[in-house]
């Protein structure tokens, strides 16, 4: 198992190194707006552009800049400086984090329970009302945009903009430390839109493959013993959650991908904000350092689900 | 059938069941009205194709048809109540308690994420009031007496990490947690290995033996039958066609469906030269039956009024004074007379026409 683990651990890091050449390549090699220019403010001299270049590194050539860049963030941790603010990327991304984790981390609760609970009771109530209320509702939870329903749902419950004034609106985010509650209120719209198409997936996910496990022979086993109904379903549901763990790596990633989109709707000041507005301005360093912090986040839950699994099912184990 | 034999009781009498599932493409008569009695201390065999019923009749009689819609009526009456009419949490307290099931594939009935002895905790903290360590203890007891190699260590072993023999056992095991008074066997050996069946077989005769219990033994191997069972039933499209003790069912057999059961099996004492006769066809529908006798379309003997009258299930030689034993019974419009020449042909090594020949022209209906 170490083994495996270290083994997972150094494909890991070479995964990184990959993702940053893509991004790399994906805004340098290709053809974007010159950061030097956007810096300069308008009409600037072509000497200040050439200023700047030099002092960015931007006039090295791409290999040299690119292996510079990896040296620095694997062998000293350091991501580099802003091209906008020369802020350091480390320290733009660490302000930013706790809004980001706040935000993913009570999506994520939501998600789970909400996906995991109205699919088992899906399951166990097939072809009732409630069970095609439910699926219906994951459809359409499934097929619509997140930043769509971002605004909608501001549109509906906002306390300044809504119809029916309930919640905070966009910018009303504060730290968790300054106000809990406003903290709190202002973050329920967010996870509730950004928990919604993981939750609606992992509920029509949960639902198949319980319907499946509790036509299995072990749960007539299960039912012959004499349990309790709640026993037996238990039964299923254990032998069910098992595909929906591999499955929750890959959607860990679309829950990152939309809170890029989550902040920006709800003007929440996280790291997937960042990730955008440094898109914009072709701040390429920050966008290297989001991406690489949301690769790696990607990374090491899927090492985690990885180990998680061969915990939940002996078979895997052993083979 | 219907008397106690040998004095010993009654521990389950099946009345009339019927068992039928609405599907999309009509109603499917699982089980067609069926009577039978299981005996304390000895074992029913029933015996069929798959698709006669037999598995179903058991299921219903722990309730596990219920969810799946079935319309069951008649009685399965267990110690004087009426295991149809109880309430599912009764029932659920019988469960596994006093009747107890195994089942045909012990791998997939075993739940693959849990221990062996955990499975087996839960089986006896379903009916008694023990505590975790006792009831590990109880289960560690339980692998023991059921052959199973250094149990103190298996106890915590996977389903996966057993071998075949030593899944039924541990289901076995599992099924003998609360010392039923009768245990339901369904095809409990045709998973495995002929020797591992065997030592599966002689596992049921000494527990049989040691805990008194009644078995049903359901299989579609008459050779396991005859190993096991005290009295059979052959069970045909959802019906009884014909019951005797086992002595009976070998040596005198009455049904032509028996007939062709016993001519399929290969035998090691039979002359090569000698070959199986299978039953021509498939299993009927159990959406639309056939007409009649059930059994006619693939019967070698039928007569053309056969597609119309329905035989009852009576004994085989009605009106005989040589009636050696009341208790079998037989569903066929041949004449009895006819049947015993017809057999006394068939045992004699000939082929159904061959015995048509022989017994030549016969007036049909008895």
């Amino acid at each position: 198992m170490t083994a495996y683990i270290v083994r997972r651990v150094l494909w890991g890091i070479a995964l990184l190194v990959i993702v940053c050449a893509l991004t790399f390549v994906l805004f340098r090699v290709f053809p974007t707006a010159n950061p030097a220019q956007l810096r300069a403010g308008r009409s600037p001299q072509p000497k200040v552009i050439h200023e700047i270049e030099r002092v960015l590194g931007l006039n090295k050539s791409l290999s040299t800049q690119f292996f510079d860049y990896v040296k620095n963030v694997f062998l000293h941790f350091n991501l580099g400086y802003s091209y906008y603010s020369d802020e350091s990327v480390r320290s733009l991304i660490s302000e930013r984090l706790p809004a980001t984790i706040s935000l993913t981390l009570g999506a994520g609760v939501l998600w789970i329970v909400g996906g995991l609970g109205v699919g088992i009771l899906s399951a166990l109530r097939r072809h009732s009302l409630l069970d095609r209320l439910a699926m219906g509702g994951a459809l359409v939870l499934v097929s619509a945009p997140e930043f769509w329903l971002g605004l909608i749902a501001l549109f509906l419950f906002a306390q300044d903009i809504g119809q029916w004034r309930i919640f905070p609106g966009a910018g009303s985010y504060v730290g968790i430390t300054s106000d809990p509650w406003q903290w709190f209120t202002s973050m329920i719209m967010p996870w509730f839109v950004l928990a919604s198409g993981s939750a609606a997936v992992f509920a029509r996910l949960m639902r198949g493959s319980l319907i499946e496990t509790m036509g299995e022979d072990y749960i007539r086993t299960a039912r012959a013993k004499g349990l309790a109904e709640r026993r037996v379903v238990r039964h299923g549901v254990r032998s069910a959650i098992n595909p929906i763990v591999t499955l929750f790596g890959l959607e860990i990633g679309t829950l990152l991908g939309g809170t890029v989109l989550i902040e920006t709707v709800f003007n929440i000041p996280g790291v997937g904000r960042l990730a955008y507005d440094s898109i914009t301005t072709a701040d390429f360093s920050v966008i290297q350092g989001t991406v690489l912090l949301a690769a790696m986040f990607i990374i090491v839950a899927n090492i985690v689900v990885d180990i998680a699994y061969a915990y939940l099912d002996p078979r895997v184990r052993y083979s | 059938m219907t008397q106690a034999l040998g004095g010993s009781d009654v521990v389950l009498r099946v009345e009339d069941l019927r068992v039928e599932f609405p599907s999309e493409d009509g109603v499917v008569h699982a089980v067609d009205g069926i009577t039978y009695e299981v005996h304390s201390g000895r074992t029913l065999g029933i015996v069929g194709e798959s698709g006669s019923g037999k598995t179903v009749s058991s299921l219903t009689t722990l309730g596990l048809t219920r969810r799946q819609g079935a319309r069951v009526s008649g009685r399965i009456l267990f110690e004087g109540q009426d295991l149809l009419t109880l309430p599912e949490e009764r029932l659920r307290a019988i469960r596994g308690n006093e009747i107890a099931m195994i089942f045909q594939d012990p791998l997939s009935s075993l739940h693959p994420l849990y221990r062996v002895g955990a499975q087996l905790v839960e089986a006896v903290c379903a009916h008694r009031d023990v505590s975790r360590a006792k009831a590990r203890e109880h289960a560690i007891e339980l692998l023991d007496l059921v052959g199973i190699p250094d149990p103190a260590r298996r106890v915590d072993a996977y389903p996966h990490e057993f071998s075949g023999g030593m899944r039924q056992r541990a289901m076995i095991a599992m099924a003998l947690a609360n010392e039923p008074k009768l245990l339901i066997a369904d095809e409990p050996t045709t998973a495995l290995d002929v020797t591992v069946q065997a030592q599966i077989l002689a596992l049921m005769e000494r527990l049989q033996r040691e805990l008194g219990m009644a078995i049903v033994f359901i299989t579609h191997d008459l050779g396991v039958v005859a190993e096991m069972a005290d009295e059979i039933a052959v069970m045909y499209a959802g019906r009884i066609v014909e019951t005797a003790s086992a002595a009976r069912v070998f040596a005198a057999p009455e049904h032509p469906y028996t007939w062709g059961l016993l001519k399929s099996i290969p035998r090691l004492d039979a002359p090569r030269e000698q070959e199986l006769v299978p039953i021509p066809g498939a299993p009927p529908s159990l959406i639309r039956p056939p007409s009649g006798c059930h059994f006619h379309p693939r019967c070698p003997y039928a007569q053309p009024d056969h597609a119309r009258v329905d035989p009852a299930l009576a004994s085989s030689l009605e009106g005989e004074p040589a009636a050696d034993e009341p208790g079998h019974l037989v569903a066929c419009l041949l004449h009895a007379d006819v049947r015993r020449r017809l057999w006394r042909q068939l045992a004699a090594g000939d082929t159904p026409e061959q015995a048509l020949v022989a017994v030549g022209p016969f007036q049909e209906s008895a």
